[in-house]
């Protein structure tokens, strides 16, 4: 990545340099055992689900009869839908925010962001009793936009887009508007695509965190047709299985598959997002 | 002066929709969870009646609510330290050239990608008594088949162990991308001052990483307070409320027991108490954090 780093002239040679890649490279292998064995137990018959031979036969078994066994793709579905409708209004939401922020020195500015800020002490995942019941006062138990609704406004996304357009020069702006575009079409032409890297890095963690969100969708939903795929697998696994932990291995990586592989596919993108969205 | 009063409207218009859904789902929910707690739950017989600090002194003669609460400052106890401290010496060993480092640092990273209630079911099997993988470790090794989750001493210690191992990854990225940033004449001046490799990392990496160690540390501190995924999925509270977290509680109590007005009570004390631990993290290490 970096050329040159300061560590590099510190890193260790010799004895030294071959104990530290073995312990880094141990504790490598204690971290990705329990997915490796996952995967192990979900590729083979369960009566090698603990059992380790290298002859043992591979399998697709477990995948199907998991697929079989409960709505799974209703629930990618859900999923899929669930993370577009959100990702898409926070997008929308967020830079509307953010550029009012970053470019206007309007009455209130300071009262209003920090009832921005305020969300990220007075988290969603903790108003959890509040929240459902304005969910039924609205009447909209148990569908997908009741789950998405109290992550639309993020004020995560608003404070990292903030900081991103403050660092556009104000000449690009006033440039934009001697050409006679009005504040709309500036953000639109000259922001947002000024902003594209911080925009992929607020996706990705905006993407995992609610494909993988839990506790709320398991409270507000209670049909096939909104469960997410976390809420599904928690129905499959706990319910239907017993002990069949072959199948649930499968389950499990089945709904954590397109993650995964994406995260796989796309790794510096993904490393390096996480970087952006938290170092600012 | 005409100028500024559009600019003010323009602003508030575009701020409008975030706006509307913020005072929706977070600032009114807040106030109505105060104000929730100072009423009795409205039963289908009878309505919400006034019955001031009822509900907190409830939650305080509650044995319940002081096992969670134990238990959830041991957790954090356990997760906040040893995850931060794993992921700086991650980042340490990452950065420096080490044969197959991109191996190593995704196989740290990795975890974090999973939903944590998948990580739950795999580990859940880790610590099933006989068929599981850690029983069947330690078989050979002689002693009988420990039921890690189902024992009142080992099931929080089990859960622990969990949450770390999904969350040093992700911080690690934090303390890799500040590493990095470190400017490399500060290693060369170092050097030539004849400081060992201990002292640069203690007297100068160290310090340099504080605002990350900051951000990291706030982190953890609020994920300590509100992930129950695995707890949901492992243990459900048990054995014996052995492994009951506060958000968990809440979760119980309004959801299971539909008692949503001491639910709220205990929602205000979760949210003071993160609000109090933020404020005294921003002081206190705010006077001894050098900012670039």
């Amino acid at each position: 990545m970096s050329t040159r780093i300061a560590a590099e002239i510190y890193a260790p040679a010799g004895a030294a340099r071959l104990l530290e890649t073995a312990a880094a490279w141990m504790l490598a292998i204690l971290w990705i055992l329990p997915l490796l064995y996952a995967v192990w137990t979900a590729f083979h018959p369960s009566e090698y689900s603990a059992r380790f031979e290298a002859l043992a036969p591979l399998t697709l078994d477990n995948f199907s009869r998991a697929w079989n066994a409960a709505p799974f793709a209703r629930y990618f579905l859900n999923t899929f839908l669930l993370v577009t409708l959100i990702l898409g209004c926070q997008l929308v939401l967020c830079t509307l925010a953010a550029y009012a922020f970053a470019r206007t020195d309007f009455a209130g500015s300071g009262i209003a962001f920090v009832l921005v800020l305020a969300q990220l002490m007075i988290m969603p995942d903790v108003l959890i009793v509040e929240n459902y019941k304005t969910m039924n006062r609205l009447g909209i138990l148990d569908s997908i936009p009741a789950i998405g609704l109290p992550y639309v406004a993020s004020a995560f996304g608003i404070f990292l887009l903030r900081q991103t357009f403050k660092t556009v020069p104000k000449e690009l702006d006033e440039a934009a508007r001697i050409e006679g575009a009005g504040a709309v079409q500036t953000l639109l032409k000259v922001y947002v695509p000024l902003a594209k890297p911080v925009y992929l890095a607020y996706g990705l963690v905006s993407v995992s965190y609610h494909w993988n969100n839990f506790l709320w969708p398991l409270i507000v939903t209670n049909s096939v047709e909104s469960r997410p795929l976390t809420v599904g697998l928690q129905v499959f696994a706990s319910s239907d299985q017993g002990i069949d932990w072959s199948i649930i291995c499968a389950a499990t990586l089945m709904t954590s598959a397109p993650l995964l592989m994406a995260f796989l596919l796309f790794q510096r993108q993904f490393v390096q997002s996480f970087m952006r969205a938290g170092i600012r | 002066m005409r100028r500024s009063t559009t600019a003010t409207i323009h602003a508030w218009l575009m701020l409008l929709p975030a706006m509307t859904l913020l005072a929706l789902f977070t600032h009114w929910p807040a106030l109505a969870t105060f104000i929730d707690s100072f009423f009795s739950t409205p039963r289908p017989r009878r309505g919400a009646a006034f019955v001031g600090l009822e509900n907190y002194r409830q939650i305080l003669d509650d044995a319940i609510f002081w096992q969670a609460l134990t238990n959830n400052l041991l957790f954090a106890m356990g997760t906040i330290p040893i995850s931060i401290g794993l992921a700086l010496l991650m980042a340490l060993w990452v950065n420096d050239r080490i044969a197959g480092r991109t191996l190593v640092r995704m196989a740290y990273f990795t975890p974090t990608v999973l939903p944590m209630i998948a990580v739950a079911n795999i580990w859940l099997f880790f610590y099933t008594p006989q068929y599981g993988l850690l029983a069947q470790l330690l078989a050979p090794f002689g002693g009988a088949s420990h039921n890690w989750l189902g024992s009142k001493d080992t099931a929080l210690a089990s859960i622990t162990i969990v949450a770390i191992w999904k969350e040093a990854g992700f911080f690690m990225i934090f303390y890799l991308a500040a590493l990095q940033q470190i400017s490399p004449n500060l290693g060369e001046a170092a050097a030539l001052e004849g400081a060992s490799r201990f002292y640069f990392f203690r007297r100068v990496q160290f310090p340099l990483l504080m605002p990350t160690t900051l951000f990291v540390l706030v982190n953890a501190v609020i994920n300590a307070f509100r992930t129950v995924d695995h707890i949901i999925v492992m243990t459900r509270g048990g054995p014996d409320n052995a492994t009951s977290l506060l958000l968990f509680r809440i979760y119980e109590l309004g959801f299971s027991f539909w008692d949503t007005s001491v639910a709220a009570a205990l929602t205000m004390v979760l949210l003071v108490g993160l609000g109090a631990i933020a404020l005294a993290q921003y002081m206190f290490l705010e006077r001894r954090i050098h900012y670039r």
